[in-house]
């Protein structure tokens, strides 16, 4: 990123952007002052990041929950409305994503619109599930008896993330997505090395139409902030993308104290469609018996 | 308590452009017809002509097939799902962006209240190109095998009742299928569909995806019957279906969807709540003047509650307010055309001549246009013609019924089966009443509910095909 333009032969000094969290629609700093450096491909300086602490993983998915409530009930159609507003806004902001993944994962200009490109069109095939999932998923049964009974996905909670560490906005928006779209709340900690585009993202979120609080980012330390969203006792469900090995085992360890719904992804190729299995992840399945006669 | 007054609440005309002429439009240009014949559409409140339209021949329909042909060839059918999507949902914005245009449009041309036109047609509109956008790239999940394919060019034809819904309806589901489309809208209301031919242009929909053809049933019947489509849908009369069916009979490898009349039983127990149940029995039969082919023109009431319930319903009809469409506070607009009006007299007398009693409010009529008062028929017994041929119009006949199980013999005994509604606060009579009901959609508590995601379509002769939803999807691929 150029930090200095030449205009009409005196040179101009950008303002820079100060990276901060994103909790209940709002932007606050880490509550415990703290932040990391964050640094391009080629180790060069890019930005500090707040460094999120404990309290504000518990403040996110209590926001979370706060926002649950409304954000299920809301129609499948309205999510679907809310989630292609993202696309259009991100679209519009094309130029400066590339910029931020280019950045971040040190790859050519070219690489890093097709990854924004690539965002955008992921945003806007999750919106279309918004009022699908439950016509693919749903079913009338056929029970012996004279009784109708019906079966409906509904969504699980406050679903906690670990974005993966590599694919800093095209994996980010892959993880989340999913998760909102199906009526859940989000809980997501970004790529510790590569935070800013998740940021960025929640700025999009911020102006676009998601309600405060579904969606909260924090930025910090995965092997810190994964353990307590991990042993949250109200958090329903837990991605584990970004954590690997020894630390993906004791977190799912973590996340057996109160059944959290765990996802436990091999290796994934961003780029490629994805099935419903994130989806389906974060959904409970009801059933509903009512008795037909005069 | 009398009618309460209210002051004039016109919606503006001026958010309405009219051009004095219209093309056909036909591989993403407005044409003239080859012959250059046109006709007038009026505004039924005022019979004020609004336009002149371009009147589609068989060499018009021949070169609108031809470029559905090759724009399916050559551009949509090999453009990815994904991309075919997006266009999709670029109409439904652009739907929305101009959604008081189209609203005010279309009140004008059909004559239905503004606030139907507003708040139902344009919306669920919008709505139903949302939906099938999201679809366009995920039809391997539709329970049609993994890789569903789009059928090539739907010839398609619709109603005068709900113009730009009925388009959205027949287009939405085609495009988002990969088919592209040849479309002919009623003659009476061509000007929405202009309009979105319009759309398709901001929307830069690649030339030919889209193809408007206007013109009366002899343009229709030259698309249906023209051996470059793959697909024939149809929403309109049974006594058209028929004919449609028998024209295609020779034609089996086309598709054929038909969406045909109604004459719905609106079915009250005594254990109803009787003002949801008046309300629901008024929007069944009144809302859109009852020109709508599922409309609950056969009320069926308990014969325990039969007097409370007429009591109730007479005095909500005296508060309808019948006027001006573009006014905010009409209920009942004025009646599509000059040919309906007659036809819906004509049942209307034939109503009396059998002997069943004829009852509307205290109603003045515009003296301009086309107006019928709403009107309610007791005495009726199911031999009565007005209680088996459709009137399409705000006429209700008043039936009445001892048991469950009668109440379901007199509801089936009609060759229609589009819809039906129940009124009871008893959720197991509700299942056990649908589960016998021989109707596509049935309505419980409710009445005249749409949704993109629920299919709707008609047993017997109400016609075959779903609309709407995962089911409607099979009627635009090769399944």
């Amino acid at each position: 990123m150029s930090d200095t333009a030449t205009a009409g032969g005196a040179a101009r000094l950008a303002v820079r952007k100060t990276y901060k969290l994103y909790i209940g629609g709002a932007f606050p700093r880490s509550e415990s002052g703290r932040s990391y450096a964050v640094t391009d491909h080629n180790g060069g300086f890019l930005a500090n990041a707040a460094l999120a602490s404990r309290k504000d993983a518990r403040d996110a998915v209590a926001a979370a929950r706060k926002a649950f409530a409304g954000w299920s009930a809301a129609t499948a159609y309205n999510r679907g409305q809310v989630l292609y507003r993202v696309a259009e806004l991100l679209e519009g902001r094309r130029a400066q994503f590339a910029a931020e993944v280019r950045s971040a994962e040190g790859l050519g200009a070219r690489p890093a619109e097709a990854v924004v490109d690539a965002a955008i069109d992921r945003w806007v095939w999750y919106a279309g599930w918004a009022d699908k999932i439950a016509q693919v998923r749903g079913a009338a049964n056929p029970v012996a008896g004279p009784y109708f009974n019906f079966s409906l996905p509904e969504p699980t909670g406050v679903v906690a993330v670990i974005a993966p560490g590599s694919s800093s906005l095209l994996g980010f928006v892959s993880v989340i997505a999913p998760a909102i779209v199906t009526g859940n709340t989000v809980v997501v900690l970004a790529s510790e090395r590569s935070p800013l585009p998740a940021v960025t993202l929640s700025e999009v979120l911020a102006t676009s139409d998601v309600p405060p609080g579904v969606v909260n980012v924090l930025t910090g330390r995965t092997a810190e902030i994964a353990p307590w969203l991990a042993s949250h006792m109200d958090v329903n469900a837990i991605d584990l993308c970004g954590a690997s090995g020894a630390l993906a085992d004791d977190l799912a360890a973590a996340a057996a104290d109160n059944l959290k719904r765990v996802v436990r992804p091999e290796d994934e190729a961003w780029v490629l469609t994805p099935g419903l299995d994130r989806m389906l992840a974060y959904l409970e399945t009801k059933t509903v018996w009512h008795p037909a006669g005069t | 308590m009398g009618k309460l007054e209210y002051a004039p609440a016109p919606e503006s005309r001026s958010i309405v452009s009219l051009r004095e002429s219209y093309g056909l439009f036909i591989g993403g240009e407005f044409t003239p017809s080859v012959d250059g014949r046109a006709f007038k559409t009026i505004s039924p409140a005022t019979e004020e002509v609004l336009a002149e339209i371009a009147e589609a021949g068989p060499a018009d329909v021949d070169r609108a097939v031809t470029a559905a042909r090759q724009a399916y060839e050559r551009t949509w059918a090999g453009l990815p799902a994904k991309e075919r999507g997006k266009y999709l949902f670029r109409i439904a914005r652009i739907v929305q962006e101009r959604a008081r245009e189209l609203a005010v449009l279309e009140s004008l041309d059909n004559g239905k209240p503004i606030r139907e036109s507003r708040d139902v047609d344009i919306p669920l509109a919008a709505a139903h190109f949302f939906y099938h956008a999201g679809w366009a790239d995920k039809l391997e999940y539709a329970g049609y095998g993994p890789a569903p394919r789009p059928l090539g060019v739907a010839g398609q034809v619709i109603p005068w009742n709900f113009p730009l819904l009925m388009l959205a309806w027949k287009i939405a589901p085609a495009l988002a299928c990969g088919n592209t489309v040849v479309l002919k809208p009623a003659e009476t209301t061509p000007l929405t569909a202009l309009v979105f031919a319009e759309i398709c242009q901001q929307a830069d929909l690649p030339a030919g995806v889209v193809n408007i053809v206007t013109g009366a049933g002899d343009t229709g019947r030259a698309l249906v019957t023209h051996p470059g489509i793959d697909k024939v849908a149809f929403t309109g009369s049974t006594e058209v279906g028929k004919q449609i069916a028998r024209d295609c009979a020779t034609q089996p490898r086309k598709k054929v969807t038909l969406e045909l009349g109604g004459k719905a039983a609106n079915i009250v127990f005594e254990d109803a709540p009787v003002d949801q149940a008046v309300e629901g029995i008024v929007n069944g039969i009144f809302f859109n003047q009852g020109h709508v082919c599922c409309a609950g023109s056969r009320l069926l009431v308990q014969e325990s509650v039969y007097s409370d319930v007429l009591a109730a319903l007479r005095r909500r009809l005296g508060t309808l307010r019948l006027g001006d469409p573009l006014d905010k506070n009409t209920d009942v607009g004025a009646i599509n055309s000059a040919a309906q009006l007659a036809k819906i007299r004509e049942l209307s007398a034939v109503g009396e001549a059998e002997g069943a009693q004829r009852w509307s409010p205290p109603c003045e009529l515009p003296v301009k246009g086309f107006w019928f008062p709403p009107t309610l028929f007791t005495g009726v017994t199911q031999a009565h013609r007005i209680a088996r041929e459709e009137i399409f119009g705000p006429v209700l006949s008043v039936l009445t019924f001892r048991t469950p199980a009668e109440a379901v013999e007199k509801a089936n005994n009609t060759p229609y089966g589009l819809s039906a509604g129940v009124w009871t606060d008893k959720g197991s009579l509700i299942l056990w009443m649908s589960s016998r009901l021989r109707a596509g959609v049935v309505w419980a508590n409710t009445f005249n509910k749409f949704d993109p995601s629920s299919p709707f379509g008609g047993y017997k002769e109400s016609g075959y095909g779903r609309e709407g939803g995962r089911h409607g999807l099979e009627a635009y691929l090769d399944v």
